[in-house]
């Protein structure tokens, strides 16, 4: 039941979401790469447009300092200036007005202290660029050029203590899961690639299932001939390596072709060997049983005797089969695009695809979890809850374990 | 216990079964004669790997023959297509060893009777007439089908399940049973009422019924012919005075003297 | 009179199921065997025979609870010991216990001599291997079982040679008492004779002193025993000796189970097997009253309501019936007339 409720919850996120933000999944939203996940404001707006309250915050002028100056920062600096000579007695990292002073006064980027490398020059030059104007107290001023003259003219003052209600401002923009690299919210691609990746899954898996239990249970059941062929067949297919099927078909259909369900279809075709394999042997050992023998004794039909007595009583196992080939079509169509032979990249995300353009664009590198966190963790939602539902529909596909 | 007749209802001639060629080939059945009369009652003894089970699937049209032929009321039995294999199957049916496994799981007692009735009588018949048959059968078993109406078979014990199969079997109506161990898992004290049931279906229906056991005792309690069967032949065959009580082969006496008696002593230094 | 082995008195044990209710498989049974004679207990199943074995032995696995009543092994009184003590003191050196397939114990990946091994050392760690192999050949010679047996693997042993072998390493430490449930049932005829020579050849050895022996088939039991004690939902209903209780049967039960016994014998195919209509009661609910009052061809008024007792009548003897002795053997002996 767990399993059924987490996967009905991704289904209906899928479904539902994009009712509610009608964005196209694909579409660039920012400039520049890998946005955090965060609340994004418009500032333009909340200067010029939006009412100003004023919040009174003692500590809102320690917590500006900090941001800025994080304690990690301040022994940087204090390691700087013993480095330039001054004796670390008259440092005190506490005292943040002192410190910004003694730096000013002192920092010179030309300096070379022995054993700072070329990257720590460069952090402390930016560091002090961030210093710039950290302990004033008035507020920022809003200029503007005068129309007349063209010189700047103040047109407004931004003090300390303004605040502007979020709600007020007409443009903010949540990206709970921020952007990747093209610019994109992460999580609207993520809604819409799961839609589209579960969509492959099945029409992949389905595919495969049918396919291997047709061929499981005719070549299981009748023996002889018909056995030998089909065996001949599924071994064809085990000796060929499937994903170098699958690249050789996907390549010779086409970047025109290649929609999510043609691909969908490719694997499915690829993928069915080991589930007929499996039937095969189950329906073997089944064909002998008594309740068999005596529903041909009973004059029942080749069909009827498959339909009622065998597939009934490998059911479960074909179901556990469904699930395992939904959750390795999606991961093979995660193969697929990192070669750049899965679906066309201008439509539709897929999950295979984000995995893809994270480990490109070297999110992980990076640090940037969202890129590629989410995803991973959609797609071991989808094959855990699949697995659990699996598992709670046993007493369906056994009567004897309902009493 | 004699309602036979003298026309002989199923008869082989060097009926063989090789499984395998080459240096794996195991002959199963080894060109085995027979012929059974209608009404006759017959045993056919031998202990597990004599080739029982696959000369009882052969005699039931199961498994194809590798030599010899089988005649089916005096006319070669002829059941290549299916169609032939469903106008034989109406004269023969069977009865498992093991209850449990007999029934397909999925289905309701209630379905399963009506199987049987559809086998007979086609869907000519309504549902009230066949819920009347489906009564009557039960009744012929002592099971009651109110009570096992909307069950499944597993619910039931395995006398109860055995007994069904009985009931199957009044409703199929076939010329000929083979029961293949019917009382081999049912509890000593419980294998007189299938036996009885048995005896009574015979002279109900005029069934003509071919045990299959390894219990030389049952044999000789219930038969009228008993075919004593080792490594795939007949080696000893007759009625059930003659074989029991007079045995010729050696191998017929070594598996009287394997069973326990009450009023012989049990010689168990022949191990 | 010789010593008693084995004592039972008035043994309960039950059955806790899932929801929680009490099924007394083992109600209030009693039975005592003395040093060198052999007791079989026969009845359909499901009453009680298996867990009155299981029983015995005092060591209890969930679902399968003790009630009350004394179990006395050897003059070891075993009632409420701790299972462990149980294990290490009792098991194997006292009482041994096989069950039916008891074939399957022999881990297929392990040879039959690993398997005595464990055995053993479980009881008497300080034992050495070579010690251990010169006892299992000794004693498997004076079985008849050849001792190459030791070295092999079960998958090479015959289904009659492998019972044979757990049946001889579960007494390798000679107890006293051997309670062999079903030992025989799943084997072909053949093997069969080989495993009850093999029970009848412990008792002659002197390697056990007292045997119990459980199974449905009664000429089995009257070769093979010395009493017999015949067991219905969970209730003694008679016992004596094999001899008065095949030929002279007084409760109806045991009177019906005799009568249903099949041999290839001459005279046999003109006597009718009898019947018992029905099935036994649901211990979930007994039934007040005799518990066979259902089944019972003779049954009175009374029976139903009245809580029927063993009958004591002298030597062994007993049978749980409100009909006097008389009486029933009056009865039986008219029908026989008809």
């Amino acid at each position: 039941m767990v399993g059924f409720g987490i996967f009905s919850a991704i289904v209906l996120t899928v479904l539902i979401y994009p009712l509610f933000i009608d964005d196209p999944p694909l579409g660039i939203i920012s400039r520049g790469t890998f946005l955090a996940p965060g609340i994004y404001v418009n500032v333009y707006d909340s200067v010029n447009f939006t009412p100003r309250y004023t919040l009174i915050e003692d500590e809102a002028a320690a917590r500006r300092i900090n941001s800025q100056l994080k304690p990690e920062d301040r022994v940087a600096m204090q390691e700087w200036l013993v480095g330039a000579g001054v004796p670390e007695a008259e440092i005190n990292t506490e005292d943040t007005a002192a410190l910004l002073d003694l730096w000013h006064s002192r920092f010179d980027p030309t300096v070379r202290i022995p054993g700072m490398t070329n990257a720590d020059r460069n952090y402390y030059i930016r560091l002090t660029a961030s210093l710039d104007g950290l302990l004033a107290a008035e507020g920022a001023i809003v200029a503007a050029p005068n129309e007349t003259t063209g010189a700047l003219e103040q047109r407004g003052l931004i003090e300390q203590t303004d605040y502007v209600n979020i709600g007020e401002v007409p443009n903010f923009r949540i990206l709970p899961l921020g952007t990747d690299n093209f610019g994109r919210d992460v999580l609207t691609e993520l809604v819409s690639a799961t839609g589209v990746s579960l969509t492959i899954g099945f029409v992949a898996g389905i595919v495969a299932t049918t396919i291997g239990l047709l061929l499981g249970l005719f070549s299981g059941y009748m023996g002889g001939l018909i056995d030998d062929i089909i065996v001949f067949i599924t071994n064809l297919f085990t000796v060929i390596p499937s994903f170098v099927l699958l690249i050789l078909i996907s390549f010779s259909i086409g970047q025109e072709q290649r929609g999510p369900v043609t691909i969908a279809i490719v694997i499915g075709l690829t993928s069915w060997v080991w589930t007929a394999r499996a039937v095969r042997g189950q329906v073997i050992s089944l064909r002998n049983r008594d309740h068999v023998n005596l529903s041909k004794l009973s004059g029942h039909s080749v069909l009827y005797i498959l339909a009622m007595d065998i597939l009934p009583y490998i059911a479960s196992y074909v179901v556990m089969a469904l699930i395992l080939q939904i959750s390795s079509g999606i991961l093979a169509e995660a193969g697929l695009s990192i070669l750049g032979l899965g679906p066309r990249t201008t439509e539709v995300p897929t999950l295979g695809l984000m995995m893809n353009w994270s480990m490109i664009y070297q999110a992980h590198i990076l640090g940037k979890w969202w890129a590629y966190f989410p995803v991973i963790l959609t797609i071991a939602l989808i094959t855990f809850s699949m697995n659990l539902m699996n598992t709670g529909l046993d007493r369906v596909f056994n009567p004897t374990l309902r009493g | 216990m004699s309602s036979k007749s003298d026309s002989v209802i199923l008869s082989g001639k060097g009926v063989t079964k090789i499984f395998g060629f080459g240096a794996h080939k195991t002959v199963a059945v080894d060109h085995v004669d027979f012929s059974f009369k209608q009404g006759e009652i017959i045993s056919i003894v031998g202990e597990s790997g004599s080739g029982k089970t696959t000369l009882a699937k052969m005699l039931l049209g199961l498994i194809s023959l590798t030599e010899g032929e089988i005649y089916f009321e005096g006319k070669l039995r002829d059941i290549r297509s299916h169609k032939q294999k469903r106008e034989y199957w109406k004269n023969i049916q069977a009865i498992f060893q093991d209850p449990f496994s007999s029934y397909n799981i999925f289905r309701k007692i209630d379905a399963v009777l009506l199987d049987c009735i559809r086998m007979r009588s086609g869907r000519k018949l309504s549902y009230d007439e066949s819920l009347e048959m489906m009564r009557e059968a039960c009744r012929f078993v002592n099971l009651k089908f109110d009570e096992l109406t909307n069950k499944y078979p597993f619910e039931l014990s395995g006398g109860q399940q055995q007994r069904l199969m009985i009931a199957r079997i009044f409703l199929l109506k076939p010329k000929i049973l083979l029961a293949d161990e019917p009382t081999s898992m049912i509890d000593a004290c419980s294998r007189a009422t299938i036996l009885d049931m048995l005896m009574d279906l015979r002279s109900e229906i005029g069934m003509t019924p071919i045990f299959i056991t390894h219990d030389i005792g049952l044999a000789y309690y219930v038969s009228d012919s008993v075919y004593i069967m080792e490594h795939g032949r007949f080696v000893e065959s007759g009625s059930a005075d003659e074989v029991i009580l007079h045995p010729k082969e050696a191998y017929t006496r070594r598996l009287l003297s394997d069973v326990p008696k009450l009023h012989e002593e049990w010689d168990l230094s022949t191990v | 009179m010789a010593r008693v082995v084995l004592q039972v008195n008035e043994l309960t044990t039950r059955y806790i199921t899932r929801f929680r209710e009490n099924i007394y498989a083992v109600d209030h049974v009693s039975l005592k065997v003395e040093e060198g004679k052999s007791l079989g207990i026969a009845g359909e199943s499901g009453c009680g025979k298996s867990t009155l074995a299981l029983s015995l032995m005092g060591y209890y696995f969930a679902p399968l609870h003790y009630t009350s009543g004394e179990i006395i092994i050897n003059d070891h009184n075993i009632t409420g010991m701790d299972p462990d003590e149980v294990r290490k003191t009792i098991l194997g050196t006292e009482i041994s216990y096989i069950p039916q397939a008891a074939m399957n114990a022999l881990n297929p990946t392990r040879r039959v001599i690993n398997f005595i091994e464990d055995v053993i050392q479980a009881h008497l760690p300080e034992v050495s291997k070579k010690e251990i192999y010169e006892l299992a050949r000794e004693r498997f010679e004076l079985l008849g079982l050849p001792a190459e047996v030791l070295q092999k693997y079960p998958v090479e042993l015959s289904g009659g040679m492998k019972q044979r072998t757990v049946i001889a390493t579960s007494v390798i430490l000679s107890p006293k008492v051997l309670v062999a449930d079903e030992p025989s049932s799943a084997l072909d005829v053949t093997s069969q004779k080989m495993v009850i020579k093999m029970v009848m050849d412990l008792m002659d050895k002197g390697i056990v002193k007292a045997l119990v022996f459980i199974t449905h088939e009664l000429p089995l039991l009257y070769n093979v025993t010395d009493d017999i004690m015949v067991m219905y939902a969970g209730q003694v209903v008679e016992k004596g000796t094999a001899e008065e209780m095949v030929f002279d049967p007084i409760h109806p039960y045991t009177r019906a189970l005799m009568g249903s016994i099949i041999v290839p014998e001459s005279g046999l195919r003109n006597v009718k097997l009898t019947a018992i209509p029905g099935t036994p009661p649901n211990l979930k609910n007994p039934p007040s009253g005799c518990r066979f009052a259902e089944r019972c061809k003779y049954v009175r008024p009374e029976c139903r309501v009245t809580t029927v007792n063993l009958n004591e009548i002298g030597n062994g003897r007993a049978y749980r019936c409100i009909i006097p002795e008389e009486d029933l053997r009056r009865m039986y002996k008219s029908e026989q007339q008809k």
